[in-house]
């Protein structure tokens, strides 16, 4: 398992002849990503600050996509999961990825809560 | 019956030795790690999302906070944050070129992408000591008011930021900083900002180009200029003078905002640190021989998946610290 690594990456679409090459491959890849993110954020493209989905800037939509993007690319060639057992890789995925999307949605809903008292209550907070 | 038939096979799984993951015991265990330091950090994150969400008004804009690059003047938003970043992933990739070469047994090749991968943890580390630096010294100054309100200043005819230090008038006083050696040795307080707020007031007053920025986002997700007169009547309100930030109060904006700066990144810088000893004492491992007398190099393996994971790690922080 540790001396052969699986070489495709975008699902077979790119092939790299040898593990030193895909991870060169997967830098260049990564790189762009953040090169995009940093150019949005200098840039915040207005047709991307002013339209909204489910409350949030479509700008941070794709911030947050294209931060799973790297992680993806990160956990599977840098610390090879791609090449572990499908066991492994499920059981160190989904147990976060389960845990973290509940933390999230109770943590954010009741923030969103939160604001609301804080926007419309009778308390004066900015003075 | 059943049962003595299939003894054979319940002593191949019970009886130790199974390897159900093909993994080695401690690539297994360093997995573990990961994972449950994986939730902590998200526990760190999410709550800073809890809070951003909470006061989604009025929070800071980090474009406008870490505007700062080694040797330049000016505002640069980002480019250094983006440098950290992609410093970080190229260690990650020298790392994982070693990991690599320990795969092929090839020693020397181990040794510089281990030494390369440790100067790059090297300078993200100093990169983000130089940002707590800047963070904490900050650079324009602010007052707060007594509903611990953060007032920044700008100036009507550029639109630009104003420092303290362009307005404040010049008001003879006699305040010192108490210090222990000047009075009961138990009593003490902290430095003193560098104006009163008494000169700041002055000086607005009497320089009619200064505007109140307060931390209200308006509806371009920019903070709300006050005109003149309304800012003449807001510095009423003012009681102290900010510069730069500790965990009580900051010049930013919000106070959890410096505060989840100081632990979200401190806690991820902690753990660059701690990888970057790890590495090194792997790096002489390696330069002793260690793990070509053991036969193979999972050792180098195992620092590898920390060390990727202090990027991943990075990648999330970057994003919901300074991106979004």
């Amino acid at each position: 398992m540790a001396h052969e690594h699986k070489l495709e990456i975008f699902r077979g679409l790119v092939k790299f002849s040898s593990n030193t090459r895909k991870i060169w491959g997967v830098l260049v890849f990564l790189s762009i990503v953040t090169a995009v993110e940093v150019g949005l954020g200098i840039t915040k493209p207005a047709i991307l600050t002013g339209n909204y989905f489910l409350g949030m800037k479509l700008l941070n939509w794709i911030f947050i996509i294209l931060t799973l993007v790297k992680a993806y690319y990160i956990a599977w060639d840098f610390m090879h999961l791609r090449d572990e057992k499908a066991s492994l890789r499920r059981a160190v995925v989904w147990t976060p990825i389960f845990l973290v999307s509940y933390l999230i949605f109770i943590l954010l809903f009741e923030a969103d809560y939160i604001y609301t008292v804080f926007r419309d209550g009778f308390v004066k907070w900015d003075f | 019956m059943d049962t003595t038939v299939t003894t054979g096979s319940e002593e191949r799984v019970w009886g130790g030795g199974n390897r159900p993951m093909q993994a080695s015991y401690g690539k297994l265990m360093m997995w573990f790690f990961i994972v449950s330091d994986a939730l902590t950090f998200s526990g760190f994150l999410a709550s800073y999302g809890f809070s951003r969400f909470k006061f989604i008004e009025t929070w800071p804009i980090a474009d406008e906070v870490f505007t700062h690059v080694p040797f330049f003047h000016g505002n640069y938003p980002m480019y250094y944050v983006a440098f950290m970043t992609f410093v970080l992933i190229m260690s990650s990739v020298t790392m994982v070129l070693a990991v690599d070469a320990g795969h092929r047994m090839m020693k020397n090749r181990v040794i510089l992408y281990m030494f390369l991968t440790i100067i790059g943890g090297l300078i993200f580390v100093g990169s983000q000591a130089w940002e707590w630096a800047t963070f904490i010294r900050g650079d324009y100054g602010a007052v707060e008011t007594k509903g611990g309100r953060i007032l920044q200043f700008v100036n009507a005819e550029t639109g630009e930021r104003a420092a303290l230090s362009e307005f404040a008038a010049t008001l003879p006083g006699e305040r010192e900083r108490h210090e222990r050696k000047t009075g009961i040795w138990f009593t003490q307080e902290a430095a003193l900002p560098s104006y009163t707020v008494d000169e700041v007031v002055e000086g607005l007053r009497s320089s009619p180009n200064i505007l109140i920025r307060t931390e209200q986002l308006n509806e371009d997700g920019e903070k709300t200029i006050l005109n003149r007169e309304q800012t003449l009547e807001r510095i009423k309100d003012a009681t102290l003078v900010v510069e730069g930030a500790n965990l009580i109060r900051n010049e930013y904006g919000s106070r959890l905002f410096a505060d989840f700066f100081f632990f979200i990144t401190g806690f991820h810088g902690f753990h660059v640190f701690s990888g970057v000893v790890i590495n090194v004492i792997i790096f002489f491992n390696v330069i002793l021989g260690t793990y070509e007398r053991r036969g193979h190099y999972e050792m180098v393996e195992k620092v590898g998946l920390y060390w990727h994971f202090v990027d991943l790690v990075w990648v999330f922080v970057f994003t919901f610290f300074y991106l979004v």
